[in-house]
């Protein structure tokens, strides 16, 4: 894992207490609701609907059980108990109080934690493949990467004051497992002909109100030019992006309105003047970060492990979570685990304290320390023996963490929503439970297949709806929480946007709503093999609205 | 046309606590005990009076929200003041996780 210099230490304890101060001078009246609100916000902190809300970093999501430890003791001490996790590999409290919360920066900071980049128009917390440097199918580790990334963006000057929030994510494999193509840069390692590895840089991707994909930029960057390249980038973004009308900020919309080759183009020519200067990274420089990522001491073990096996004939519902849960990993013997925040009826992203507590033990226990939090919601052991893998999941299952339920419908993306967020239209959380609930059967579970569900409380896109196979939007009608459904969105390496299947439904109509696109699905696929995004590709959205509204138009909402 | 009745509303500055202006020109957590005003001018006037508390570092952002008034009382009419009038998310946290704050 990365461990803090000297640098970032001091630098991360000042920030805390500048910002102890600040809050000071807030309670005190020497700062005014509009001077302190920039302030609070570059250090993660917002005010939501019914308390403050604390947004935490964890750069490319990973934490070490230290770390897990340490949130679990801030959710007990100074929240109510538990935290929820993002799909920007961030950790947010839902509850705590002004004039606490220079201290719970003081203890993040003990464990080289901070919320710094979590809010603001900088570039945010960079986010990364949650399979890093374990991966059977990866080209390279994109931790290296990402934390290059993260040190050249900390408090870069000329990148503080964006036209708008700038957020990159990298994957390390084809296998998109960081939704690159949503992100404003996506970057994925990939082998160019001559074996060489480096980056594909895709561009301009958003979600929000105007929902963009990302454009390739360049089908090869040579990796020492990173840095120059995402400079040149921004460098074009910060001049031509839009101050004028926050809608239009963003780089997504500069990308499409100067057209995709010719923003390629602008950036190649900016790129041209800085490539060899000082951004150039030297090897060593690479060489030391790559350090910080060398893989563990691994032990030699066979692929198959014996007691391994006997478990999954002996425990029919350990087989299920293993055929789940599990990846394949780099190494002979051992096994990348998904532990699901996502239990039937629960709230998708939140963990208890206790819950906390739990894993940084098992991670100690059976995976070297070390966890990772998905933009999937979920965590990672990225070290397990396969032959501890029943200890583990006995270990999981009476703390709800053995759901098996990874990739399919119940395995819900869901932002705060109206329980929580001051920007919501609707609840998304009673959805998610309820969604859940209904799918609660395993066997319907493997019936449909994988299926990927997100929802969002307002247009803003928190919970990532128009890259969900389905998609659920909450919009207000008068005061009313009503939802509007997408379908055929994928946030992979096939990205797509959903298409809107027609009037949104009620809260009493959401579930059934979505369980008749299930059927309509079930019933129509050629077989088992055609998934439901290759089914809405092959037959469109027609099938859904029959379904949906068909001959009985009078669902339909007089608002509409 | 007559206009909703209204009351206002705005979170407290020390723990972001939701917040009702009352009669009395001071705040409570209870819905209940806010101020209910029946037009425009008053509900206005009203408004102002309430920033004085912003200024006292009391609460932020204060606003006016629509109520309906029943037999048992103002009731909000949108979800959002509803679940801001509850103070709490209108589902339980998972797990049983919601123990409260603990002390040291
Ligand atoms: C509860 C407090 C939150 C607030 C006030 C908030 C606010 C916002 C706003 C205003 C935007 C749109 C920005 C834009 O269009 O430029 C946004 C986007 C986004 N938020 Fe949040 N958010 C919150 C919580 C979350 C949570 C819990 C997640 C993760 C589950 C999240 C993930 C995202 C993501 C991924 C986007 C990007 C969509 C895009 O690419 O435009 N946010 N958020
Ligand atoms: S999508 Fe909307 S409701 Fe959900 S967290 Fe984001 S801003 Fe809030």
């Amino acid at each position: 894992m990365y461990r803090y210099d000297e640098f970032d230490a001091t630098i991360v304890r000042e920030r805390v207490e500048q910002f102890r101060g600040q809050v000071a001078r807030r309670l005190a009246g020497e700062l005014t609701e509009d001077q302190f609100r920039p302030l609070r916000l570059k250090n993660g902190l917002y005010l939501q609907l019914h308390a403050y809300m604390l947004r935490i970093a964890i750069p490319y999501g990973v934490l070490s059980s230290r770390q897990v430890r340490k949130l679990a003791y801030i959710a007990r001490r100074y929240d109510r108990g538990f935290g929820h996790f993002t799909t920007r590999q961030n950790i947010q409290f839902h509850w705590p109080q002004l004039p606490e919360v220079p201290d719970i920066l003081q203890h993040l900071a003990d464990v080289e934690m901070h919320a710094i980049q979590t809010s603001g128009n900088c570039i945010r917390n960079v986010t990364a493949d949650q399979f890093a440097g374990v991966a059977a199918d990866e080209v390279e580790d994109p931790r290296i990467w990402a934390e290059i990334v993260r040190q050249w963006s900390t408090f870069h000057p000329e990148f503080s004051y964006l036209p708008r929030k700038f957020k990159i994510a990298v994957t390390g494999a084809q296998d998109d497992r960081a939704a690159i193509r949503t992100h404003d840069i996506g970057l994925r390692l990939v082998k160019n002909d001559a074996g060489e590895t480096g980056f594909e840089v895709w561009v301009g991707g958003g979600l929000g109100r105007t929902p963009i994909l990302a454009v390739r930029c360049r089908a090869f960057l040579p990796k020492q030019h990173l840095l120059s390249y995402l400079e040149a980038i921004l460098r074009t973004y910060n001049l031509l992006g839009r101050r004028d009308n926050i809608y239009k900020a963003r780089i997504k919309i500069l990308v499409q309105a100067t057209g995709g080759e010719k923003f390629a183009q602008m950036v190649e020519e900016e790129w041209e003047k800085i490539k060899d200067g000082p951004l150039h990274l030297p090897q060593a420089e690479v060489d030391r970060i790559h350090r910080y990522f060398a893989p563990p001491a691994y032990e030699t073990l066979p692929d198959i492990d014996p007691a391994f096996e006997t478990a999954k004939l002996e425990h029919p519902e350990f087989a299920r979570w293993a055929r789940v849960n599990l990846v394949k990993h780099q190494v002979p013997g051992y096994a990348i685990v998904n532990i699901a925040l996502k239990s039937e009826g629960g709230v998708p992203g939140d963990a208890s304290a206790d819950q906390m507590d739990l894993l940084a033990e098992v991670a100690d226990a059976f995976s070297l320390g070390e966890v990772r939090i998905t933009h999937h919601q979920n965590v990672v052991l990225p070290y397990v023996r396969k032959r501890d893998l029943f200890a583990l999941w006995q270990r999981l299952k009476p703390a709800k963490l053995a759901t098996s339920n990874l990739g399919f419908i119940s395995d819900i993306i869901a932002c705060p929503g109206l329980d929580y967020c001051n920007l919501a239209n609707a609840r998304s959380i009673p959805v998610a439970q309820r969604l859940s609930r209904h799918f609660g059967d395993p066997r319907k579970l493997d019936e449909i297949g994988e299926l990927r569900l997100n929802i969002s409380g307002c247009i803003n896109a928190c919970g990532h709806h128009h890259v969900g196979h389905i998609g659920i939007l909450g919009v207000d009608k008068q005061g009313q929480e009503f939802y509007q459904v997408t379908v055929g969105g994928s946030s992979k390496e096939d990205a797509s946007l959903g298409k809107i299947v027609g009037a949104a439904f009620s809260e009493d109509d959401i579930v059934p709503a979505i369980d008749t696109i299930i059927n309509t699905y079930l019933a129509n696929r050629t077989d088992r093999s055609e998934r439901f995004l290759d089914y809405v590709r092959r037959a469109g959205v027609d099938p859904f609205k029959e379904a949906l509204y068909g001959s009985a138009p009078a669902r339909r909402t007089a608002a509409e | 046309m007559a206009m909703a009745s209204q009351m206002i509303t705005a979170n407290r500055l020390s723990d972001g606590m939701v917040v009702y202006f009352t009669a009395g020109k001071g705040w409570s957590e209870t819905f209940a005990q806010g101020a209910v005003w029946n037009d425009k001018e008053s509900a206005e006037t009203a408004l102002n009076e309430s920033k004085e508390s912003v200024k006292a570092r009391i609460v932020v952002e204060p606003y006016l929200f629509d109520v309906a008034v029943t037999d048992a009382g103002p009731k909000p009419t949108s979800a959002r003041e509803r679940i801001r009038a509850d103070h709490n998310p209108s589902v339980a946290p998972d797990q049983g996780s919601w123990t409260g704050r603990i002390p040291d």
